[in-house]
C-alpha cells in the first residue's frame, strides 16, 4: 500500500499543509502521521461513513434544475483544515474590525449620509445599489445594529496573506455544515482530535440566539423568537430547521404569521402568539407584499409597519444588502479609515470598478486576465472568468460592462491556496476559501475557524457547492 | 404549537399508518392467493381496490385487473397518493417540514424508509422476496412508532401525532373487516366451511390480531367473533373502539378537559366520546342486523367527521391563507388532503 501522500507536490501555489519545499509544515505533523499510514480503502471506507451519515441525517442542500433526487449531500473532503492560533487571532481581529465599519456605514447611510458628504463614496453608487431601501432613510434600528449576522468570504494568496474576497450582509448561509462537518469528523477521526487541542464550534447556536433575544423590542424579559423560512424546496432549508432546532425556537413560514394592530403574531393551535424577534432567511423582497414585492408569498403583509413601529425586531434588518453589493465591497478599506480612523487589518482584493472610467478602460482592455463580477449576483453565478473564459463569453460581458457600467467589478485571478483533498484513491491539493461567521449582538463574536469550501474539480477556483464545491472541517487551535 | 406544525404532525403519523396497512394487506392477501383457486383470484384483488376506495383511479392506470397489477398500484404506484412509496414520502415531507419539532431519531427512521424506496434498494428486495419487503415496512413503521413513543416529548405535539395514527388506524381495521363482504365464497364453498374460515383468518393476520384473538376467544374463527374482536375488543391496540378510545383521550390531553363525567369542549370531542359509547355498547346482532358493511361503512363516515372536525378546531387559519395567492412552494405537503374527504 503506498503513502497517500505520495506524488503530492503544492506546485505554484501557497499550500495549507506543504511548505513550498515540500516539508509538512509544523501544525499539520501530527495529522500527516496519522494519515500517511492510511491506505486507500480504508480512508474511502471512513469516507462512506462519513456520507452515509450525511445522508440519513438529510444534511442535504436542494439543486436546481434537477429533476431527480433534488437533494444533494455537500460533499465533505475529510482532511481538516487546521488554523494556528496566532493566525487566527490575527483574522478575528480583522473581521471584528470590518463587521464595525460597516455597520457604521449603514447607519451612516441611513442617516446622514455622511461618507458621500465627504466625497468617499459617490452618492449615485448608493442610490443605484440593488438592495438600498430609501424607505428607511432615517429610521432607528434597535441597538442601532444593522448587520447581526456576517459571513466575509477569506481567501488566501499565494504568499498566505488572507484577503476578503466578499462580505455577505443579508442571509449568509452554511454555518449548519460548519457544525455537522465537526460531529462527522468526531465520529469518523475521534483520536485525531485528542492529539490536536481544537477550539470547539458548538456554542455558536446560543450565541446566535443571545444576540437575537439581545435586539428584542422593548426589554422583554422572555422574548419569542422565531425562525422565519420561506418553505421546504428552499435550497437552505435543512439549516433553516438545523438551526431552529438546536436554538429551541419555532421555525415558520410566511402563513404561519400575522400582523393585528401593528404586532406579529403566530398562529397555533390555541389561538395567536406573539412575536417578538424574527431571524428571517429570506429576501427583503419578500418579507412584505405591502411594501416590497407584490406577488410574495412568502412574506407577511404588515410586517415592516410592525418592524416601523417598533414591536418586532428582524436580524438582519432590512436594508443591509447595499453593504454587501460588490461595488460596494470596493470602499470597505475607505470606509474602515474613515469611520475608524485604521488600517485594514485584512485587505480587499485589488479590485477595478468599471463605474471609474479608468478603470472600466483597464477591464475592458484585460478582460482575458481578469474575474469580473455583477454587483449582485452569488452562487458563483454572473461571473466572467476571463482566462478560461470563451471568446464569445467575453464579448458578452464586454457588452453588458459598455451598457452598465456600475454594475461590474474586476479582480485579477487570485491563486487561491490549496489544501490536501481524497481524490479518488491519493491526495491531491484543491483550492479553498474560508468563510467565517459573525455575530454582533452584545458584543462581537466569532466562531472559531468558519466553513472552509473546497473546489473538488481539478484547477477550478470556484468553491460554490452549485458549482461542484465541496467542504471541510476547519480547525482552530488553542495551543 | 403552531397550527401548521400540529396539522404535520397529525399527517406524518397517519401516512405513516397507513404505509403498514397497506403492506399489511398486501402480505396477507399475497399469501392468502396461495390457498385460493386461480378463478377467484381476480375477484379477490377487485375487492381490495374497493375497499381502497381507489376503483377510479385504478382503473384510469390499468385497463386490466390483474394480481400484479394491483398489488403495484398499491405498493410503488407514485401517481396513487396512497401507495405505499407515496405515503412514505408524504409522511418523510411532512417531518421535513417539522424537523426542528420531532426527534433526530424519528427523522432518520423515517428518512432511511424513504431512502430505501428512492434508491431502487426496495424494488429490488420486493423482486427477491415479497414477504420480506412487505415485513421491512411493517417494521420500518413500527419502529418509527416505538421511537416515537421513547424519544419525543409526550407533550401536545405528540398528542397530535397520536390522533393521526389512531384515526388512520380505526378507519383502516374497518377496511380490512370490509375485505371480506367483497369476497365471495367460490361456488360449492359453504359459509363457515374451509375455505371462509381462512378468509376470516387472514382478515385476522392482516390486523397482527390472529393470536391474540386465539388467546381471547380460545377457539374455533367464527365470523360473529372476528367482528366482535376488531370492532370493540377493549384491549387489543388495533380494534376500532381501542384506537376510537385512544383518540378521544388524546383530545381530551389537548384540549385540557376532564375526561370523567364525558366531559368535552370541543366537536371533535363530542363526536369522539359518542362514537366511543357507540361502540361500547353496539351488540353483533345489531351490527348484522345492519348489515356489516353498511355498518363499517357509515362508521368511516363518522371518523372522518372526526378528523374534519379537528382540522377545523386547531388548524382553520391555514384555510384562509390559501386563498391568498397562487399555490407556491411554501404549500405544506400535509394540506394534500385525503382524495375521498
Amino acid at each position: 500500500m503506498g503513502n497517500l501522500f505520495q506524488g503530492y507536490a503544492p506546485e505554484a501555489y501557497f499550500d495549507e499543509m506543504f511548505e513550498s519545499t515540500g516539508d509538512v509544515r509544523t501544525h499539520y505533523q501530527r495529522l500527516l502521521a496519522r494519515y500517511a499510514g492510511m491506505s486507500s480503502e480504508e480512508f474511502q471506507k471512513k469516507r462512506d461513513l462519513a456520507d452515509n451519515a450525511f445522508l440519513t441525517q438529510g444534511v442535504t442542500f436542494t439543486v436546481y434544475n434537477d429533476l431527480e433526487g433534488t437533494e444533494r449531500i455537500f460533499p465533505f473532503d475529510l482532511i481538516p483544515r487546521i488554523i494556528p492560533r496566532a493566525e487566527w487571532e490575527h483574522v478575528e481581529r480583522g473581521l471584528g474590525q470590518r463587521i464595525t465599519a460597516l455597520n457604521l456605514f449603514l447607519h451612516d447611510i441611513y442617516h446622514e449620509q455622511k461618507i458621500v458628504r465627504d466625497g468617499i463614496v459617490p452618492a449615485e453608487i448608493i442610490h443605484s445599489a440593488a438592495h438600498f431601501r430609501p424607505e428607511f432613510m432615517g429610521f432607528n434600528v434597535p441597538k442601532d445594529i444593522y448587520i447581526h449576522i456576517c459571513g466575509s468570504d477569506l481567501i488566501r494568496d499565494h504568499d498566505g496573506n488572507y484577503l476578503v474576497l466578499e462580505d455577505n450582509a443579508r442571509s449568509p448561509s452554511g454555518v449548519s455544515y460548519l457544525l455537522e462537518n465537526r460531529q462527522a469528523m468526531k465520529r469518523v477521526f475521534p483520536n485525531l482530535f485528542s492529539r490536536y487541542l481544537v477550539r470547539p464550534v458548538d456554542t455558536y447556536c446560543l450565541e446566535l440566539l443571545d444576540v437575537l433575544r439581545f435586539i428584542a423590542p422593548h426589554a422583554i424579559p422572555e422574548p419569542t423568537v422565531v425562525l422565519l423560512t420561506p418553505g421546504i424546496y428552499n435550497s437552505a432549508y435543512f439549516e433553516h430547521s438545523f438551526l431552529a432546532r438546536t436554538m429551541g425556537i419555532e421555525i415558520v413560514v410566511g402563513a404561519d404569521l400575522v400582523v393585528q394592530d401593528g404586532f406579529v403574531y403566530m398562529k397555533t393551535t390555541r389561538g395567536l402568539k406573539r412575536v417578538d424577534v424574527i431571524y428571517r432567511r429570506i429576501d427583503d423582497d419578500f418579507l412584505d407584499p405591502k411594501v416590497f414585492r407584490k406577488d410574495s408569498v412568502l412574506g407577511v403583509s404588515g410586517i415592516v409597519d410592525a418592524y416601523r413601529r417598533g414591536n418586532v425586531s428582524l436580524a438582519n434588518t432590512i436594508g443591509t444588502g447595499v453593504a454587501d453589493d460588490k461595488v460596494t465591497y470596493y470602499f470597505v478599506p475607505k470606509m474602515i479609515k474613515y469611520y475608524m480612523d485604521q488600517d485594514p487589518i485584512l485587505p480587499n482584493v485589488e479590485t477595478y470598478l468599471s463605474f471609474f472610467e479608468s478603470d472600466r478602460k483597464y477591464i475592458l482592455e484585460n478582460l482575458d486576465k481578469l474575474v469580473v463580477k455583477s454587483a449582485n449576483e452569488s452562487g458563483g453565478y454572473g461571473m466572467l472568468m476571463g482566462p478560461q473564459a470563451t471568446i464569445e463569453q467575453r464579448e458578452s460581458f464586454r457588452k453588458a460592462i459598455e451598457e452598465n457600467p456600475r454594475n461590474y467589478v474586476a479582480q485579477p485571478v487570485v491563486r487561491l491556496s490549496r489544501s490536501p483533498s481524497f481524490c479518488e484513491d491519493h491526495f491531491e491539493g484543491r483550492h479553498i476559501d474560508l468563510r467565517p461567521y459573525i455575530l454582533y449582538g452584545e458584543k462581537i463574536t466569532i466562531i472559531p475557524g468558519g466553513l472552509t469550501r473546497v473546489a473538488l474539480r481539478k484547477n477550478s477556483l470556484v468553491v460554490n457547492s452549485s458549482q461542484g464545491g465541496g467542504s471541510k472541517d476547519t480547525w482552530v487551535l488553542n495551543d | 404549537m403552531l397550527s401548521r406544525v400540529a396539522d404535520a404532525l397529525f399527517w406524518l403519523s397517519r401516512y405513516t399508518e397507513r404505509a403498514e396497512n397497506n403492506a399489511r394487506m398486501m402480505d396477507v392477501n399475497l399469501q392468502l392467493m396461495l390457498d385460493v383457486q386461480p378463478l377467484a383470484n381476480k375477484q379477490h384483488w377487485e375487492s381490495i381496490i374497493c375497499t381502497l376506495e381507489d376503483t377510479q383511479l385504478f382503473g384510469k392506470l390499468h385497463p386490466e385487473l390483474t394480481g400484479d397489477a394491483v398489488v403495484d398500484f398499491v405498493t410503488f404506484e407514485r401517481k396513487n397518493p396512497n401507495s405505499i412509496y407515496s405515503c412514505i414520502a408524504t409522511a418523510r415531507e411532512n417531518a421535513r417540514t417539522v424537523r426542528e419539532q420531532i426527534s433526530v431519531e424519528m427523522w432518520e427512521q423515517i428518512n432511511r424508509m424513504y431512502l430505501f424506496f428512492f434508491s431502487g434498494a426496495a424494488k429490488r428486495m420486493f423482486q427477491n422476496s415479497t414477504y420480506e419487503f412487505y415485513k421491512w415496512i411493517l417494521e420500518g413503521s413500527q419502529l418509527f412508532q416505538g421511537v416515537t413513543d421513547a424519544t419525543m416529548a409526550h407533550d401536545e405535539g405528540w398528542e397530535f401525532n397520536r390522533l393521526g395514527m389512531f384515526l388512520e388506524r380505526a378507519d383502516r381495521t374497518s377496511r380490512i373487516l370490509d375485505i371480506k363482504y367483497h369476497i365471495l365464497l367460490p361456488s360449492g364453498e359453504q359459509v363457515g366451511g374451509n375455505v371462509d374460515t381462512v378468509q376470516w383468518m387472514a382478515v385476522l393476520k392482516s390486523c397482527s390480531a390472529l393470536e391474540p384473538y386465539r388467546k381471547h376467544y380460545r377457539g374455533q374463527v367464527v365470523p360473529w367473533k372476528v367482528v366482535e374482536f376488531l370492532v370493540k375488543n377493549q384491549t387489543f391496540p388495533r380494534s376500532i373502539l381501542f384506537c376510537v378510545d385512544s383518540l378521544d383521550h388524546s383530545l381530551h390531553e389537548i384540549t385540557g378537559v376532564d375526561r370523567g363525567d364525558f366531559q368535552y369542549k370541543v366537536e371533535a370531542e363530542r363526536l369522539s366520546g359518542k362514537l366511543c359509547a357507540d361502540l361500547s355498547f353496539v351488540t353483533m346482532e345489531e351490527i348484522f342486523r345492519i348489515g356489516l358493511h353498511e355498518y363499517l361503512d357509515r362508521m368511516q363516515g363518522r371518523l372522518i367527521k372526526i378528523s374534519t372536525a379537528i382540522y377545523k378546531e386547531f388548524c382553520e387559519w391555514l384555510e384562509e391563507d390559501e386563498t391568498q395567492g397562487e399555490p407556491q412552494e411554501n404549500q405544506q405537503p400535509a394540506q394534500l388532503q385525503e382524495q375521498r374527504n
